[in-house]
């Protein structure tokens, strides 16, 4: 009896698991069996004539490197900008009892009842009188306001982590604030903080509305799929899918050890 | 719990709170540091909120509802409403559930706990374009779904799933697609939170006789309330904003109310329409917001 209940426990688990990696294996195999595996019909379930010719002709098109860079560009600026902002926020909760703090901690909450990419919408006609309009730049800003709330509350609750006392007793042994900060504080919050700043591309190369209502020419990755999406061929469709899918599963993969701890922390 | 509450640690009589502070810094370093995120917010939240709901009331300069006349007399007005809640009450309640479910799982799992986390938060990585894009190679006429029924003899030509005469099937590769992308946050969400429910308390329920479905329902979802507030918030605003899905599997087939905001936008250049949608997804999501914050009170006392 026990035995059978273990069986149907572990069905259960590897089931859940083919429900996740089924689908991104066929995306695989439909993007690299080229334009022939994509109309043979019926499918075979294995990559038997798989090739990398039709991402190589996919990634030779006019356009995927061009957009794929203003991805990587958007997207390394959202990082440093949603860091750049967000840390210093969440050093000052975390350490400071500071009037109005309540305020700003339900401030950064209430963004999360918005559908902050919607708010790209009236901000093209500003970009483009600011000169904002169609570039990585612009897109990244309004990435970084997206990355924002999570950058702050996640620092936040990395540097509740770290002791208070480390910090005093740097001052104690003559350390400035910012020596303190620098010298003990950063090394032990490097690691979280790198996690966050992982987060935050992962936020910006996936987002689609906001960058295709902020770009015309110099699309990303996402907006250009998008344009392409009702004309492009499926083999191609699905090569586009699967150059989406690698780089942010890598980065998720490398910050795994954070994502529960930060959600832990950040959701109160 | 406020951070003032988790961050100050107890401290020693000699140095009085906030004595060593005080002394390093001056009291308005804290406003420093908030102040350029506070800033950014207000240049890319508070300000295209307002210009939002502006250019939404606004014809020419003058106050005027035209483009909520608009939006309401367009053709797809009504279909991509409905089609917007539909996904959302479908999506959703399968989330909890499936999420709920795992999390439960994983308390069990002894064997590669690990890995099994990992790839079951995969899809958290996964855009809803690329998202939708997997599915298409699935669902699609010479996909591999329809490969898997002729193999097994279900059917003896190709089907379509997605066209606009199977609004029906439509529908649920969408849904489908959604559940099985964003299941993962949901799953984290509450992974965590089950983190914080001290053991004992299950423990001491055993001991009693309790059984694991009534400890499932006495113990553990109750304490799950905040987190669980906090993933249907989440997963609700962003279930609203569903768009790329919709548009890798059904193009034009499954009009939605961001997709329909996207077209008055870019296509017909009427930003007018364009913000009135915003507006109406905007307070949508708001009220769903206020509603789990009701329903979902946490009183302070009840609080892990």
């Amino acid at each position: 009896m026990i035995a059978l209940r273990r069986m149907v426990f572990a069905t259960g688990v590897l089931a859940l698991c083919a429900w996740v990696l089924v689908p991104i294996y066929l995306i695989a195999i439909g993007a690299l069996g080229g334009r022939a595996a994509v109309y043979k019909w019926p499918k075979a379930f294995l990559p038997t004539d798989a090739s990398l010719s039709t991402l190589t002709t996919f990634l030779a098109v006019d356009g995927i490197w061009k957009s794929a860079i203003n991805s990587v560009i958007a997207a390394v600026l959202c990082m440093v900008l949603s860091i750049a902002l967000g840390a210093p926020a969440g050093y000052a909760l975390a350490r400071f009892n500071f009037r109005g703090q309540n305020a700003y901690r339900i401030l950064i909450l209430l963004t999360r009842a918005f559908p902050l990419a919607i708010l790209a919408l009236p901000l093209t006609v500003t970009f483009i009188r600011l000169g904002l309009y169609d570039r990585p730049l612009g897109v990244a800003l309004i990435h970084t306001a997206l990355a924002l709330p999570f950058s702050v509350l996640i620092s936040s609750s990395l540097f509740v982590g770290i002791p208070r006392e480390l910090e005093e007793a740097a001052w104690v042994f003559g350390c400035s604030r910012w020596e303190a900060f620098r010298r003990i504080v950063l090394p032990l919050a490097l690691p979280g903080i790198a996690a966050t700043a992982i987060f935050a591309f992962v936020i910006s190369w996936n987002d689609v509305f906001a960058a295709s209502v902020l770009t015309v020419r110099e699309r990303t990755l996402t907006a250009y799929l998008l344009t392409v999406l009702s004309e492009a061929p499926v083999h191609f469709r699905l090569a586009g899918g699967l150059l989406l899918i690698v780089p942010s599963v890598a980065f998720i993969f490398a910050v795994r050890r954070y994502l529960f701890a930060m959600w832990g922390i950040a959701n109160r | 719990v406020t951070s003032a509450a988790v961050s100050a640690p107890p401290r020693s009589a000699k140095a009085p709170r906030g004595g060593a502070r005080l002394a390093l810094g001056a009291p308005s370093l804290p406003y420093l540091l908030i102040a350029p995120s506070l800033l950014f917010l207000a240049a890319f939240f508070a300000v295209p909120l307002v210009q939002t709901i502006a250019l939404s009331v606004t014809d020419g300069g003058a106050l005027s509802l035209a483009s909520y006349r608009k939006m309401a007399g367009d053709l797809n007005f009504v279909l991509s409403v409905r089609n917007t809640f539909a996904l959302v009450l479908a999506v959703i309640p399968a989330q909890i559930v499936i999420a709920l479910g795992m999390a439960m799982m994983l308390q069990k799992v002894r064997i590669a706990r690990d890995i099994v986390l990992w790839i079951w938060t995969i899809p958290l990585a996964v855009s809803d374009l690329a998202a939708g894009l997997a599915w298409l190679a699935i669902l699609q006429d010479t996909g591999y779904l329809n490969s898997f029924l002729y193999a097994v003899g279900a059917i003896s030509e190709q089907h379509a799933w997605l066209s606009y005469e199977t609004q029906w099937t439509l529908f649920l590769g969408i849904a489908v697609a959604e559940i099985w992308r964003a299941t993962a946050i949901v799953l984290v969400i509450l992974v965590a939170g089950v983190q914080l429910i001290p053991k004992e308390y299950g423990e001491a329920a055993e001991v009693f006789g309790a059984s694991p479905w009534y400890r499932f329902r006495r113990i553990t979802l109750p304490l799950l309330k905040p987190s669980l507030q906090t993933a249907l918030i989440l997963r609700t605003v962003l279930a609203f904003e569903v768009f790329a899905v919709v548009y890798a599997l059904g193009g034009r087939n499954f009009p939605v109310i961001v997709g329909e905001a996207f077209v008055w936008q870019h296509e017909n250049q009427d930003y007018g329409v364009a913000a009135a949608y915003a507006v109406l997804v905007m307070a949508i999501s708001l009220a769903a917001t206020l509603l789990y914050l009701r329903v979902l009170r946490v009183p302070r006392e009840q609080q892990p």
